[in-house]
């Protein structure tokens, strides 16, 4: 719990900023709040509104949350081994509650040496200090952002691509990285005429598609020079 | 809730509780392939960059490459600052303040 902390207090502001954009998106009330209880993934969450206010499809949403949380399936996986003997009553909710802080909050408490059977109590009371945390603030955000009249001038519907901007410096952290987000959002300008926003998936793959492509190269590269 | 916003949710649960719970609930009897593993990191920053850039370029569906854009001025504010503290929510503050000035001002 203690670890948790100061991830609870990280993701105020974000369950704030989300319920406030989602406040002025045309997002009903219920739908804001049922989306945080039932699909609780911030990024997701946030992805939805701004499609929702450029008015995209259901389905383009959908598959843009599948793709988006792609990257749980690299947590699973990792944390699986700590979790692959406990039953299924205990996996179905710490899989419901796996989040990137939770994630990254279990995985240092797994490694540690201590031979301690209960590390997944700590897994579980993380997910559910998260889990309110969230819906609590997302709900006191969706009452802001109703408060706020004209929340444009107020710059609320910039805080996404600044908060997105945010998000992806951490990972351009190696080459294949960079020219992954450069590749993407080039694309995304040249897709931009594509119907139903199909140029977000256009672009992510084409991103996603240079990286694999590029760290190949500087993998071929580095071995020529061993030689 | 309206119906289009129901079929929304209802996907959105199925898709992400579908993603989180896939490898748990076969614990073990499948393994990834390396390469998919390894292609899954970069998603985030391409699905990032892809939402960002239009909107910022081009806000309110129109190109607008001037300063006079609020959007792209606050878009670099908070590039730089991103790139210069690593600090996510000063980053954020960095930019949300750059597009009140340049409001006040423009």
């Amino acid at each position: 719990m203690r670890d948790t902390l100061p991830l609870l207090l990280g993701a105020l502001p974000f369950a704030l900023i989300y319920g406030a954009l989602a406040a002025r998106s045309g997002l009903s009330a219920v739908a804001t709040l049922a989306m945080s209880a039932l699909v609780f993934a911030g990024s997701s969450q946030f992805i939805a509104v701004g499609l929702v206010a450029a008015q995209t499809p259901v389905a383009i949403i959908v598959f843009t949350t599948l793709i988006v949380n792609l990257r749980h399936l690299l947590y699973s996986a990792t944390l699986l081994p700590h979790l692959k003997d406990l039953p299924q009553c205990w996996r179905i909710p710490l899989a419901f509650w796996l989040t990137d802080e939770t994630f990254a909050v279990s995985v240092h408490r797994y490694g540690k040496d201590d031979a301690s059977p209960c590390k997944h109590w700590y897994q579980l009371g993380s997910s559910i200090a998260m889990y309110l945390n969230w819906q609590f603030w997302c709900a006191a955000g969706l009452l802001l952002g109703n408060r706020l009249p004209d929340a444009q001038d107020w710059g609320l519907d910039v805080a996404m691509p600044v908060t997105f901007i945010g998000m992806v410096i951490p990972f351009l952290s190696s080459r294949p990285a960079v020219v992954c987000a450069l590749t993407a959002g080039i694309a995304s300008l040249l897709t931009i005429d594509l119907p139903y926003r199909l140029g977000l998936v256009v672009s992510t793959l084409a991103g996603v598609g240079s990286g694999i492509a590029a760290q190949r190269a500087g993998r071929a590269r580095r071995e020529a020079n061993r030689r | 809730m309206s119906t289009s916003e129901a079929w929304m949710i209802g996907g959105m649960v199925a898709v992400t509780f579908g993603i989180r719970y896939l490898l748990f609930g076969v614990a073990g009897r499948i393994r990834m392939a390396p390469w998919l593993a390894e292609s899954l990191k970069f998603i985030p920053p391409a699905v990032l960059t892809a939402i960002t850039v239009p909107a910022v370029l081009l806000p309110r569906g129109q190109w607008d490459l001037s300063l006079a854009n609020a959007y792209l001025v606050a878009a670099l504010v908070a590039l730089a600052s991103g790139i210069a503290t690593r600090r996510l929510l000063l980053t954020i503050a960095a930019g949300l303040a750059a597009f009140a000035v340049h409001r006040l001002l423009v």
